[in-house]
């Protein structure tokens, strides 16, 4: 019999006024109990329209069903079978717009929390020392990955329980890609982004670090000179944008990119690591997607008194998931929308002292479908900040199409690909945000998958 | 992990080391850098290479102490391990139609000027050098410069070796006695290649700088080391290290590498720990 309470089981969270001074995770996770009764929620449909929602379509309704048997090893395994990171998509996966978005419980009432059960069993597994399987027996055929993220994880997933011999080449001297450099530990831990990849290495996947694939090692000699026989690129997005605005140049303006690798990858907020990042009292973020929140609320940590969002359009179209503008309202980050920064003001040591902004008003929609922000004239005013970090975005890093014949790329420079993720170069296959440009962990998932099934054919069909 | 197979010191400020690390070795061209973490819970640092040997897969570094990374990376000897060495990064130098060359370096500098140098040695390029140090306990590669060049001329700053004064002023002087140079490469502490500019700029003739800007990652993530040259920015790990020198805006970028002077660390045996360039400039 289902558990028919109309919403989910609470999930136990850090105070908000204690969390915004600790890099602990917010969100602490279910108990056993806890999963169980939120499994218990799901009717267990025919038609299982949460699969569906879930793009590497993982089969919720059947690890549900282990959970309430309490079968959680049982639950685990079903899970791995699609998706090689459970523990990582079930903390920072938008299930509201995805699995969960279909869930027939959703209608009259909140859907299961398909992710908070997810991450139980994750963690569950990871805790009790399931094994994510064994190492399968070797194909003999190589398969080169560029970047370590969640598209080339996914798919050295894939390729490796297929028997393929697999590296990574990761640039960065930590696996993880995005899940090491850009989301903060409060809300994906980077012990659990290590577990997760040492699992894949006990598969057989082999990870080089510090390796970087159009420099260190070009793709052509990927395939002349290592016997590669297929190269799939997952090599981000990682170039940041900024404003072109008058004083981005001073001191205490950052990228968000380096803001979060400082204090993410390089540890800045650990006193026991040498890596210093300037702890503005006051700081601006322009920006409203997630990695804007994961600035802010990191800013926050950092000891910042006042740190605010600053977005041109208005909360309607605010681009983060849900979720994070809660928290980080929780937390008090402070939401200036409708602003728009027209220049960065300095004082005589070049350091920001304020940020001038412009109000703004919504107009028609946009070419986004989005109503176009105006500027309303004369509304100029300075907000007093003494740090600003830009989050307006990030394009694909251009090292591999500088350094690789062959290989096209439209005029955002994401890779030109077919639906099964070929580049317009034989036997190099490509996902994620390289692809895509900006986009979720998961879809970058689902992504590497897509072309392990590719590159399979590929090499197989030969 | 990567194995430092020797370390002597070339003058009382500077340190040369090599590292063993065959696939940079193999590709890396003169102007190129690595960037460095000496231990777990270091930072990374940029170094421009000095020299790679593809043959016995060593890369040759010279450093001298900057900050807190270039401090560790001194108390590292022959037979210890850098956690990580990672490269060849940036744009290799470009000298292609230069006729007549004066490679210009400044102290430590000087490390990165030798490789170019003898790349246009190599090239049957005709070349200059003019290196500048401060007194004459510094000065360091005198021969290796001098079997690479036409002619070699040394200065320091106080007189005590070579020719008393600045390299801007033999520089100044040898334009000026029809030396013909059409390229100009610079290389050393960011107020020396400033003024070596604002010399050649008179003269008209192109000058290559190697700049050496605080960065992370070395291919284009973070973007701190950005600088503006010709008002546009650029990234100096992916569009440089080398820019025209003539269009670098220098003064913005002394002012950004001091950004963490004050934010250093301070730890139990007040060791700076600062996180700011590797010690080329």
């Amino acid at each position: 019999m289902a558990n028919m309470i109309a919403t989910k089981t609470p999930m136990h969270e850090q105070p908000a006024d204690v969390r915004n001074k600790n890099f602990l995770e917010v969100a602490t996770g279910y108990t056993e109990e806890m999963a169980v009764s939120e499994a218990e929620r799901c009717l267990n449909c025919k038609h299982k329209p949460c699969v569906s929602g879930c793009p590497v379509n993982i089969r919720i309704p059947e690890f549900l069903a282990k959970v309430v048997e309490r079968d959680f090893e049982g639950a685990y395994k079903v899970i791995l079978s699609t998706n090689c990171l459970p523990a990582v998509s079930g903390r920072v996966c938008p299930q509201e717009t995805q699995c969960e978005s279909k869930c027939v419980r959703g209608i009259k009432g909140e859907p299961v929390g398909i992710g908070r059960v997810e991450r139980f069993v994750a963690d569950y597994a990871r805790e009790h020392g399931f094994s994510a399987g064994e190492k399968p027996e070797t194909n003999g055929h190589k398969v080169a990955i560029v970047g370590s993220g969640p598209a080339g994880l996914s798919c050295a997933g894939d390729l490796v329980a297929k028997g393929y011999d697999v590296t990574i080449f990761e640039a960065l001297h930590v696996a993880g890609g995005v899940l090491s450099y850009g989301i903060p530990e409060f809300r994906l831990p980077k012990e659990i982004v290590k577990k997760e990849v040492a699992n894949l290495e006990k598969l057989g996947v082999t990870i080089k670090t510090d390796y970087i694939v159009g420099r260190t090692i070009s793709v052509d000699e990927l395939f002349e000179q290592e016997g590669f026989e297929a190269v799939f690129i997952g090599s981000g997005a990682g170039l940041p944008s900024f404003m072109n605005i008058p004083g981005e140049s001073l001191l205490g303006v950052y990228s968000a990119n380096e803001y979060l690798t400082r204090t993410n990858l390089m540890h800045a907020y650990d006193e026991e690591y040498m890596t210093p990042i300037y702890r503005g009292r006051s700081v601006a973020v322009v920006g409203g997607g997630n990695v804007a929140m994961d600035a802010a609320r990191c800013a926050k940590r950092l000891g910042a008194e006042n740190v605010y969002i600053v977005y041109r359009r208005s909360m309607e179209e605010l681009p983060a998931r849900a979720e994070e503008v809660h928290h980080a309202m929780e937390e008090g980050i402070v939401f200036k929308l409708l602003n728009n920064p027209v220049q960065i003001v300095g004082d005589e040591q070049g350091r920001v002292k304020g940020i001038e902004c412009v109000e703004m008003e919504l107009g028609e929609p946009d070419a986004s479908g989005r109503r176009r922000p105006i500027e309303k004239a004369g509304s100029n005013f300075v907000l007093d900040v003494d740090a600003v970090i830009m989050a307006i975005g990030t394009s694909p890093n251009p090292l591999i199409k500088n350094t690789t014949p062959g290989i096209e790329v439209n005029r955002k420079g994401c890779l030109v690909c077919t639906e099964d993720m070929a580049t317009t170069r034989k036997g190099v296959y490509a996902g994620g945000d390289a692809v895509t440009g900006a986009a979720t962990v998961i879809l970058a998932m689902g992504a590497g998958k897509t072309a392990a099934a590719s590159i399979d054919k590929y090499i197989m069909g030969e | 992990m990567n194995l430092i197979t020797e370390k002597r010191e070339l003058s009382s400020v500077v340190t040369l080391m090599k590292v063993l690390a065959p696939d940079i070795a193999k590709r890396v061209k003169a102007g190129q850098f690595i960037i460095l973490r000496v231990d777990e819970k270091g930072e990374r640092v940029p170094l421009t290479v000095a020299e790679g040997n593809p043959e016995t897969g060593e890369v040759t570094i010279m450093f001298q102490i900057a900050g807190a990374t270039t401090r560790l990376l001194a108390e590292k000897n022959a037979g210890d391990y850098l956690a990580d060495f990672v490269g060849p990064l940036g744009v290799p130098t470009e000298h292609e139609g230069a006729t007549k060359v004066c490679v210009v370096g400044g102290g430590v500098g000087n490390a990165i000027a030798y490789p170019q140098a003898k790349a246009l040695h190599e090239a049957k390029i005709p070349v200059d050098a003019i290196i500048g140090f401060k007194t004459a306990d510094m000065v360091m590669l005198e021969d290796e410069f001098k079997a690479v060049t036409d002619n070699l001329y040394v200065t320091t700053d106080d007189g005590s070796y070579g020719i008393k004064g600045f390299v801007t002023n033999q520089l100044e002087q040898l334009i000026q006695d029809g030396a013909g140079y059409d390229l100009v490469i610079a290389i050393g502490p960011t107020p020396m290649m400033k003024f070596v500019c604002k010399v050649t700029e008179k003269y008209g003739i192109k000058t290559i700088v190697s700049l050496n800007p605080i960065m992370i990652d070395g291919t284009g993530m973070c973007g701190g080391c950005r600088v503006k040259v010709g008002g546009e920015t650029k990234f100096a790990c992916v569009d440089g290290p080398d820019f025209d020198g003539h269009k670098v805006d220098f003064d913005e970028l002394m002012n950004r590498n001091s950004f963490y002077k004050e934010f250093e660390k301070i730890k139990d045996d007040h060791v700076c720990r600062i996180g700011r360039n590797g010690g080329n400039n």
